[in-house]
């Protein structure tokens, strides 16, 4: 049988190519853009593994493992900075406690506003909600020096308080959870004002329950936010025990430069390296979970 | 014995709408009273006021004796069934049940005992452990009404519950709650727009049209005795041919200048009339029969069951139902209303006289 006796099969196989073209056209460019977005992480990665007068001498390293586990360890456990007090761990735990903290924070008080506005009768709740809303126009950047100001003339210099709530102070989350509440049908909350949930157990039985997938994707969203932030924590901290990483690797660089030894290049990349992680975790295990929630929701 | 008094309750929407005019009316115990109306017409309204969801404007109700106006909807001995269910999406068929006895802090074995026998009348046992998005639509309207039994009310308030189910599911959850309700003899107040289920399942509807009450009776009243043109025209499917006609107060309907044939009533009023009759009640006559009238077929509906025939009487379109096992009439037809199916209607008002 030839090709040209059976038209259907052609026409198949063409099909059929292409269709795998474009697969391969599509495979090419998430490759590529996957290659882009990982090359330099691998880079500093192998680069750990190195000795800082190579690093120093050649550049980037690829074949050298032998300093991999020493500049983690250093990275982590050898105290460093102006003052020498302050340890990758330390730094570590510090962005943790601005991260979560934010994040909760947000979830938090982003929750209990949209909760006031949309399900009681205020006279000004619209009004309300658009004081809330202008905030988005008002970032921290924008503001950092008044905030600066009542920050410090609250006492709050180097304490995660003043770290943290200044960031928490804006409307995002509020205007999610806002969006998210008035698309729960109406009938819901009837049902359980007859059910005879007051205002507290409604929040906490119903609605809470119900936005889990809406939490855990602002919970994402915030800690990767809160994790990276450098403006902020750069001008709050001085003390370098409140250092978070994002903020702190700069600063073991630094201080390094400053003496007579070799930059200690392999410990501020495995500190780098670090930095990432958490983020990368948050986002893979909220995720699914995220996911999840997304298709197993009904309302 | 009265069991729910509504005495000039009315609405204002914040908005000014006027959703309810000042309504009252009696409910029995263990009575099932059918809300029934076109969209719009205030049945939910209503409804809701007496659920406690909608504050009531002006009036005064009363449920088991006690005047409930400021009294919160989880006070009120209620329980309500709605139309998308309502149920939360979250908790478990078992917990949607037990969640409302579980804030009126009720003892945990009594909670699994209510709802374990709720389940069990609804066939529902093997579903417990499921949650709403797990099971069909029927299934989900049975967990609806589970919740609303365990709660053992003093009233059970539904706002079309069956809108939301297909048309042989409808028919079959129709049959369920209204041997429910039966059985468990709970009064009831439900709400639809759809005339079947208002018939099949009240004992007495009220028929609402623009937030007033246009009738209140049993089916076979508001059926065969409408208080106005618009039950008339609302009740029944087809629903009640209405035929312009004059009367004079002399005992005779004109149907035209030459068509006229004997008054069902006597009543005091002169003018133009709207002469009502089923179509079932019209009856194919012998040309020779005294009151026959000439009847124009123009088509025939099969129904299965019977047969619509649709024509004209004089100028006036008329609907007459026959059954399957009369023959379709061929040549020149004529019909006979009979007296005691007639009901007339002041053409102004639409008031039946
Ligand atoms: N919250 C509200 N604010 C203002 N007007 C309302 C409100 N709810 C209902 N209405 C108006 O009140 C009237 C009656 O509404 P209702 O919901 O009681 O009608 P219904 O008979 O239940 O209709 P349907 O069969 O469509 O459910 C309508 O004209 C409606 O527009
Ligand atoms: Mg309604």
């Amino acid at each position: 049988m030839t090709a040209a006796a059976d038209p259907v099969l052609v026409a198949t196989s063409r099909v059929r190519r292409k269709l795998s073209w474009q697969t391969i056209a599509d495979h090419a460019i998430l490759i590529a853009g996957s290659l882009l977005m990982i090359l330099p992480v691998f880079a500093a990665f192998m680069t750990i593994g190195a000795s800082d007068v190579d690093i120093s001498r050649h550049g980037m390293q690829f074949t050298d493992g032998s300093h991999l586990a020493e500049n983690f360890s250093k990275a982590l456990f050898i105290q460093g900075g102006f003052t020498g007090a302050i340890t990758g761990s330390t730094m570590l735990l510090n962005s943790f406690i601005l991260g979560i903290g934010f994040a909760i924070g947000k979830i938090v008080f982003g929750m209990m506003a949209a909760y006031a506005i949309v399900y009681f009768r205020l006279r000004f709740a619209t009004f309300a909600f658009w004081v809330i809303f202008t905030t988005l126009l008002l970032p921290l950047e924008v503001r950092i020096l008044p905030t600066y100001e009542v920050v410090h003339g609250m006492g709050l210099i180097n304490t995660y308080t003043g770290l943290i709530v200044p960031l928490v102070a804006s409307a995002t989350a509020t205007f999610f959870f806002r969006q998210f509440f008035l698309s729960i049908p109406e009938e819901l909350v009837e049902a359980a004002r007859i059910d005879g949930a007051g205002p507290v157990k409604f929040f906490i039985d119903i609605l809470v329950p119900l936005s889990r997938t809406m939490i855990a994707a602002i919970f994402i969203i915030m800690f990767v936010y809160g994790w990276n932030q450098y403006l902020w924590p750069t001008l709050i901290t001085t003390d370098e025990a409140m250092f978070t990483l994002v903020r702190g690797i700069k600063q073991i660089y630094q201080s390094i430069d400053g003496g007579s030894d070799i930059p200690e290049f392999g410990r501020a990349l495995a500190l780098a390296f670090i930095a990432i992680l958490p983020p990368v975790l948050v986002v893979v295990i909220f995720q699914s979970w995220f996911v999840k929630g997304l298709v197993e929701s009904d309302k | 014995m009265v069991h729910v008094a509504l005495k000039s309750i009315s609405k204002v929407y914040p908005n000014g709408v006027r959703a309810v005019h000042p309504t009252s009316f009696d409910i029995d115990e263990g009575e099932f009273i059918v809300l029934v109306g076109p969209s719009g017409c205030g049945k939910s309204t209503l409804l809701r006021m007496i659920a406690g969801l909608e504050e009531i404007t002006e009036g005064e109700l009363s449920i088991a004796g006690r005047v409930v106006n400021d009294i919160d909807p989880a006070q009120r001995d209620i329980a309500m069934v709605f139309q998308n269910y309502a149920l939360y999406p979250h908790m478990t068929v078992y917990n949607n049940m037990a969640y409302g006895l579980r804030n009126r802090g009720m003892a945990k074995a009594a909670i699994d005992d209510a709802v374990t026998t709720a389940a069990t009348m609804l066939n529902l046992t093997e579903f417990l452990s499921r949650r709403p998005s797990q099971l069909s639509g029927g299934q989900r309207q049975r967990v609806a009404m589970g919740r609303a039994i365990v709660r053992n009310p003093a009233l059970f308030l539904f706002d079309e519950p069956l809108s939301n189910l297909d048309a042989k599911l409808r028919g079959q959850m129709r049959i369920e709650i209204k041997a429910l309700q039966r059985r468990l003899g709970v009064t009831s107040v439900y709400v639809t727009h759809d005339q079947v289920e208002a018939m099949t399942m009240a004992d007495r509807i009220i028929v609402l049209n623009g937030g007033r009450i246009e009738q209140i009776g049993t089916p076979a009243e508001v059926y065969h005795q409408p208080a106005s043109t618009f039950v008339a025209s609302f009740m029944g499917a087809p629903p009640m041919n209405l035929l312009p006609a004059h009367y004079n107060g002399n005992g005779r309907v004109h149907l035209s200048e030459t068509v006229h044939i004997e008054a069902p009533v006597t009543a005091d009023y002169s003018g133009q009339i709207k002469l009502g009759v089923r179509p079932e009640n019209v009856g194919i006559v012998d040309p020779a029969h005294p009151d026959a009238l000439r009847f124009d077929l123009e088509f025939v509906e099969e129904l299965g069951a019977g047969r619509l025939l649709h024509g004209k009487l004089g100028d006036s379109g008329l609907i007459v139902h026959i059954p399957h096992t009369d023959p379709i009439p061929g040549g020149d037809v004529y019909v006979g209303l009979p007296k005691s199916a007639l009901v007339m209607f002041n053409h102004e008002t639409g008031m039946r006289l």
